[in-house]
């Protein structure tokens, strides 16, 4: 274990996303008591030196650790489960979790078909005796509360009929809203939240090419200020756009945990519905594929796992 | 209890061909008609027109449409609808009815019902008007009078037994703190009201009974006029006492010069098969007159005897 190449694959096993069995298993199970004090030494950002004379592991790497080990667990249980359990477990761990997770309720409330965000809702009864828009209400306090309360409740019609003249007027009022941005907040505006939280996504994509029109933007680039209107607009029209930047960030380097769940997050629940213009998108966009891009940053049976589901279209 | 009664036997395809021979020639048998259709339940009148369908390929509702007229075709057309349907219909008449929305009828549907029937009158609109209902409804309101019907008719609330006694505390006091300022911090009685469990704003309205000395719908109808608060009202009675809410919109609907009939079959219509029955009670006592009697007084006709049939009598 003293070759570099060992402690190099070793390293290798510990960081990115989930964990290398395989490679724990050879290397590290096959050591000897020498050659884990080697690799204790060797690797200084999991091992400090203590001062009483020993290599101690680093708490915050073992936390952070338990994260990693519990990735494919965490993939299995959420793929294994139900739709709707799983909507509605999400969104109750992101009420939970306060205002930085917000996105994936809207993700949730706007990515769903009608039936879909209904049967979350039936089984968020289910598991916590109490309806969405109720806990929705009662926890969230900030501006985005009401636009929040609106995209849960929805029971969007799904067909193709779309009035032009509304949309066109709609579109002015979208773009007046955000024009005075400065004066309300438009995420708190109640004509903005009544077109986006009640018109069908059909309707929406009228709308949103009126605006273009009237603009000259897209309308989710003049919304760069207003994250969760942004987020809105994204997921109810263009959800693949959406869904691969979140993937994108999730595949970073240096992101926050909330944000490295999004991987799990969008290939579980995508992976049987519109995955496969995820990942063109996501090629498009990145110019890498999903697929490879996923080989360089997970390990082990987390990343075997995603590399199947992301695989299937 | 229903006021409805229906026979033992019963067969579609007989109903059917009555209702066909009823209506064919010249004029109408109204007498069959009343005497068929307001003795079936909800699943036999939909067993009628499905086998009406198949013999005749037609449409039992239009035939009806075209042969009777007045309040008496409004009334029949009505109670013929699967139910589910007959709300959404009620519905679209109440938001586009023109000057203002009829929020009575919006908040009585969205409150009386329980969540599942609201998420059937949901799909029954879409169905229908081939939008969603909020999405209507948000368009022909405003302000906060739109933010409360909105807000009960896309709820779904939670169906169980389970109360939180704290809850009811403190949710009691922020209404009664919103009430007592008069400046209504809608979002909050509006948040809740629209989505607390019916079982959980019972406890809350009781609490604020025994914390307060006086019911809440007491309180809310101090000097304010405003349409807002006209529809708190409505919804916190509709939520607190659905049968004693009914009586008064019937009483209203006969008492004084005229007679609102749109009420007064709305009411009788969507009440027959679940608690006309319990509502009659309340009306007797709080009239000393039997509700049959207030109804042959102020209608007539077909109209009347159709009535007067659903409320249970032969």
């Amino acid at each position: 274990m003293a070759l570099t190449d060992e402690l190099k694959t070793l390293n290798n096993a510990f960081s990115g996303l989930g964990v290398d069995e395989k490679s724990l298993i050879s290397i590290l199970g096959n050591s000897h008591p020498e050659e884990r004090k080697c690799f204790r030494k060797g690797t200084p950002h999991l091992f400090k030196e203590d001062e009483r004379l020993f290599e101690r592991w680093n708490d915050d790497r073992v936390r952070l650790l338990k994260h990693e080990f519990m990735r494919f667990k965490n993939a299995v249980v959420l793929w294994a489960m139900h739709p709707w359990e799983r909507d509605a477990r999400l969104v109750k761990e992101a009420l939970k979790k306060g205002p930085e997770v917000y996105g994936v309720i809207v993700e949730i409330a706007c990515t769903r078909s009608s039936e879909e965000l209904l049967g979350a809702r039936k089984a968020y009864h289910s598991l916590f005796d109490h309806s969405i828009e109720e806990d929705v209400a009662y926890h969230i306090d900030g501006p985005e509360k009401k636009l929040l309360v609106a995209l849960v409740s929805a029971y969007r019609y799904e067909g193709a009929k779309v009035k032009d003249d509304t949309a066109k007027s709609e579109a002015q009022t979208l773009s007046h809203a955000i024009k005075n941005a400065d004066k309300t907040n438009p995420i708190e505006d109640d004509e903005v939240i009544r077109i986006l939280s009640t018109r069908s996504k059909a309707h929406l994509r009228e709308v949103y090419k009126h605006y273009k029109e009237i603009s000259g933007q897209n309308i989710d680039e003049d919304l760069d200020v207003a994250l969760r209107l942004k987020e809105t607009v994204q997921c109810l029209c263009t959800p693949q756009t959406y869904f691969s930047k979140v993937l994108e960030l999730a595949l970073r380097n240096d992101v926050d945990k909330n944000t490295k769940k999004g991987l799990t997050r969008v290939i579980v629940t995508r992976a049987d519905t519109d995955m496969k213009e995820i990942k063109e998108d996501y090629e498009n966009q990145y110019g890498v594929s999903l697929s490879n891009k996923i080989e360089e940053t997970a390990n082990g049976n987390y990343k075997d796992f995603l590399l199947t589901l992301v695989a299937r279209t | 209890m229903a006021s409805l009664i229906t026979p033992d036997q019963f067969s579609a395809n007989q109903d059917a061909e009555a209702l066909r021979k009823a209506c064919q020639g010249w004029g109408t048998n109204e007498k069959v008609i009343i005497s068929i259709l307001s003795h079936r339940s909800a699943t036999q009148r939909k067993e009628i027109r499905v086998a009406y369908e198949q013999l005749y390929q037609e449409d039992l509702l239009k035939r009806l449409e075209s042969e009777l007229s007045g309040d008496f075709e409004r009334a029949v057309y009505r109670w013929t609808l699967d139910p589910a349907d007959r709300d959404a219909v009620l519905a679209n008449l109440a938001i586009k009815k023109p000057d203002e929305t009829d929020y009575n009828v919006i908040i009585e549907i969205s409150s009386v019902r329980c969540p599942e029937e609201l998420l059937a009158v949901r799909k029954a609109y879409q169905l229908r008007y081939r939008c969603s209902l909020e999405e209507d409804l948000a368009q022909h309101t405003a302000g906060d009078i739109r933010k409360l019907l909105v807000a009960l008719v896309t709820a779904y609330r939670y169906d169980g037994n389970e109360i939180n006694e704290k809850l009811a505390s403190s949710e009691a006091n922020i209404l009664h703190d919103a009430i007592k300022e008069k400046c209504f911090n809608h979002e909050e009685i509006i948040r809740i009201l629209s989505t607390r469990s019916k079982t959980q704003l019972m406890a809350t309205f009781n609490k604020y009974r025994d914390d307060h000395g006086s019911s809440i719908s007491k309180n809310l109808l101090g000097d304010g006029t405003s349409n807002f608060q006209k529809a708190l009202h409505v919804a916190i009675r509709c939520l607190n006492d659905p049968k004693k809410y009914f009586e008064k919109v019937l009483r209203n609907a006969i008492i004084g010069t005229g007679t609102d009939e749109n009420a007064l079959t709305r009411v009788i219509v969507t009440r027959a098969e679940r608690d006309l029955r319990d509502i009659m009670v309340v009306y007797y006592k709080k009239n000393s007159v039997p509700l049959e009697q207030a109804v042959a007084q102020e209608t007539s006709g077909d109209y009347k005897t159709f009535l007067l049939t659903l409320l249970g009598k032969n």
